[in-house]
């Protein structure tokens, strides 16, 4: 299973949910007309009364209170937190308790979305801050939790405040971070370094150069599994930032769609295009995939040298290929590009997950009393155990008791000393911009459109 | 449900109801036989109950839902036309219909041409054919979202069979869909095929042998023509099939690379899963709808499929 801790966009199928639509039309009724007519809406049908739950919804009565969470491997955390919260005593002066829903990572937002909108949502739902929930926070579904982080010396000093604020709307906190800190990092293989007498990019002509080499040597300088569009897309979030600086997406982010003609918009655009037609990523990276291990075997197997992921690329690494982990992974920072504005120490990526709580809970003490246990020591320590880096204000010094502590303070002090942390574009904005987002840069990589059209594309995104 | 409704013929009326020219459908007189002991039209209340609740219903609520702006949560806003005009407007749409019909005839034409020959052959009386029918038949009792992600691998550019970009060109992905559907679905139609072709009297080929008629004259000249109702039950079929065509789709393109398989299905679930615009969703399921019907009544009409007209006039 990888540990793509908690992305939306993973792409994994949805299985089964609208699976039967087409074969249905096969059922041998063929005659009727009126069935063939039913047919159309059959795929709209059964993906929607799939996502129907049937729970009691929020308020339904007694004190359980319902957690919807991403089910990926890093939910066995949440599973203890739940566990210990339902014995404490804080349980019991609030008289509930949590029932955990986990579900399959790809279907979350979709299956997020559709309870939000029934008599069935959950108490408390796991989210990326930003657009992810923007459109809860709109509904006025989600509780705004600002004066309550304000008025609780647990919550107010328990994390670092870039994390609490990376996850807010308009300056308002809506979730309190729950998971490890996931910021996008340049990923290389060791042994095909020391192999070429290579050293890590800190430079876009560095890193031009470590290109030209590998590719004499026949290995393909970066891995992408490009099957998967969100992969792509680290690589215009880092070249946007380091060419015009974080600002540039911040205005996109604040809803000014004018902004992707920014001219480092178009200049990332066209790097990417260089290393595609100079054949950074290979010649089959559009059908390489993320979710199903091919790009990180790639990787692994030193096909590829280098890799641009997130920092889950560890765990999944350490799951497939645990040697490669332990000793031929490193790792730096995305390197700067010459003449731009961006500074090499900002970060790109998922600060963390959050959990927000439902603003129709029956339960809202339960809900707040749950949230608070994210701030504890034993919290933050169960992340550690797990790999994860926490994003509490004692992280630190915990770090020390994580299974790999170098890549864990690595990480730390990247996102600990980064000017600006940008959300990933796919959380940051609304999902009906995301969407087609991802397909205007899926068509750029795929050599589908210029640089020059995919930035028109991108500015009549409203 | 194309059964005939049975006649309302008041109580006491001195004509039964068998047997009579009555029948709306079918020029021709049909035996009492056929007509003896129709049940009620209460019996399809079930059915019927059920059609309108999964099918009408849901079909109607789509319908109304196109005419409104709904992300999912709070009331769905009316809007007018303004998805319908959307609709029009939209480059994606156009692409996404021309490769729906692309995908169609392709599928057709790749489906048509495998099942028929060999629903022929498995008509036949040969020894081993049993078996090889029921190890042919198999793919179409897997779910299609398991032969999807089978050939997902087996298509993998590093690790699967065949290590070309298959699914990150354009024609690559595409053809992709409509083999993938192909090995599915070819079995299904094989079997259509070979009970129609088992229909055919055996007199027919009898007498075309005496007339000295070989294998490929007997093929176009008895076999062909006598399967013209099946070819149309399953070209139906078919087509109905791939314009719902969806969960290949999701698991092996995802409609890409760029939009280069996001057929009509795709694009609609695109627009309400992925982009929460279930207005929109709801307008392009809608055309789905039209187009589904319209090319159904077409397919019909031409092939004189509606008049059930025998294949054995003159027989």
């Amino acid at each position: 299973m990888e540990s793509i801790n908690g992305r939306s966009t993973s792409g994994q199928p949805t299985g089964a949910g609208p699976g039967r639509s087409a074969g249905g039309s096969l059922s041998g009724r063929a005659f009727s007309r009126r069935w063939v007519l039913g047919a159309g809406a059959t795929t709209l049908l059964t993906t929607g009364l799939a996502a129907c739950g049937s729970d009691d919804g929020p308020g339904g009565g007694g004190g359980t209170i319902d957690a919807f969470v991403y089910g990926d491997d890093a939910v066995k955390v949440q599973q203890t937190a739940v566990e210990r919260f339902n014995k404490s005593a804080a349980s019991k002066s609030a008289k509930g308790t949590v029932k955990l829903v986990k579900i399959p990572g790809a279907d979350y937002t979709s299956k997020l979305r559709t309870a939000m909108g029934s008599p069935s949502a959950p108490d408390v739902l796991f989210n990326w801050g930003g657009g992810s929930i923007r459109a809860y926070q709109e509904a006025k579904q989600l509780i705004d939790l600002t004066d309550t982080i304000a008025g609780d010396p647990v919550l107010k000093s328990g994390f670092l405040p870039a994390v609490l604020a990376a996850g807010a709307l308009g300056g308002r906190n809506y979730g309190i971070p729950m998971r490890g800190m996931q910021p996008v990092i340049l990923f290389y293989n060791k042994s095909v370094f020391a192999e070429h007498k290579l050293q890590p990019p800190t430079t876009w002509a560095e890193l031009q150069d470590i290109n030209a080499k590998l590719k004499k040597a026949k290995i393909t300088p970066f891995a992408l599994g490009g099957a998967d569009t969100w992969t792509e897309l680290m690589w215009l979030e880092y070249l946007v930032d380091r060419i015009g600086g974080p600002e540039v997406f911040a205005k996109i982010q604040g809803g000014d769609a004018s902004a992707w003609g920014d001219p480092a918009v178009l200049k990332a655009a066209e790097t990417v295009k260089e290393l595609i037609d100079d054949g950074a990523f290979g010649s089959k990276f559009s059908s390489v995939s993320y979710v199903n291990g091919g790009a990180p075997a790639v990787f692994a197997k030193g096909k590829a040298a280098m890799h641009l992921m997130g920092s889950w690329e560890y765990s999944t690494q350490l799951g497939k290929f645990p040697s490669f982990a332990k000793n031929n992974l490193g790792w730096c920072a995305f390197p700067t590009v010459e003449g731009g504005t961006g500074d090499v120490r900002n970060v790109v990526g998922n600060p963390t997950n959050y959990w927000s709580v439902n603003a129709r809970t029956g339960n809202k003490d339960a809900a707040i009393a749950f949230l608070k246990d994210c701030a504890s020591e034993t919290y933050a320590k169960a992340l550690v155990a797990n790999g994860d880096i926490p994003t509490t204000s004692n992280a630190a010094k915990l770090l020390d008791a994580s299974p790999n502590p170098e890549f864990a303070k690595f990480q730390y002090e990247m996102v600990e000393k980064a000017p600006a942390f940008t959300l990933s574009w796919d959380q940051a904005v609304d999902a009906d911009i995301a969407t087609p987002m991802l397909t205007e840069i899926n068509k750029l990589f795929v050599g589908k459109s210029s640089p020059s059209e995919f930035v028109s594309a991108l500015k009549e995104l409203k | 449900m194309s059964a005939p409704t049975p006649t309302k013929a008041p109580v006491g009326s001195p004509v039964g109801e068998r047997g009579g020219p009555e029948l709306p459908r079918g020029p021709r007189k049909r035996s009492g036989a056929a007509t003896a002991g129709r049940p009620h039209a209460v019996w399809a209340l079930p059915g019927v109950l059920f059609f309108a609740f999964f099918a009408v219903v849901p079909m109607g609520l789509a319908f109304y839902l196109s005419f409104t702006s709904w992300d999912g949560l709070g009331d769905p806003t009316p809007v007018g036309l303004d998805n319908w005009r959307k609709l029009i407007n939209d480059d994606r749409m156009v692409q996404s219909l021309w490769l729906t019909v692309l995908l169609t005839a392709a599928s057709w034409v790749f489906q048509t041409v495998i099942a028929l020959l060999l629903g022929v052959w498995a008509a036949g009386r040969q020894r081993n054919r049993a078996v090889l029918s029921a190890i042919f038949f198999v793919p179409f009792l897997l779910s299609s979202t398991a032969i999807a992600l089978l050939f997902y691998a087996l298509l993998d550019p590093n690790f699967g069979i065949i290590q070309q970009n298959i699914l990150g060109s354009s024609s690559g992905a595409f053809l992709a869909i409509v083999f993938v559907g192909g090995w599915q679905f070819i079995p299904f139609h094989t079997l259509i095929y070979q009970g129609g072709a088992r229909q055919i009297p055996e007199v027919l080929y009898q007498a075309a042998a005496i007339d000295g008629a070989g294998r490929y004259r007997q093929f176009f000249s008895i076999t062909l023509p006598q399967l013209r109702h099946t070819v149309t039950t399953s070209t139906v079929l078919m087509v109905v099939g791939s314009l719902t065509y969806f969960e290949t789709v999701l698991i092996l393109t995802k409609g890409g690379p760029g939009t280069d398989t996001a057929i009509l299905p795709y694009l609609m679930y695109e627009a309400g899963f992925k982009s929460y615009d279930f207005g929109y969703a709801s307008a392009i399921a809608s055309f789905l709808v039209l187009v589904a019907t319209g090319l159904s009544l077409i397919l019909v009409r031409l092939t004189g499929f509606g008049g059930m007209r025998s294949t054995r006039e003159g027989m």
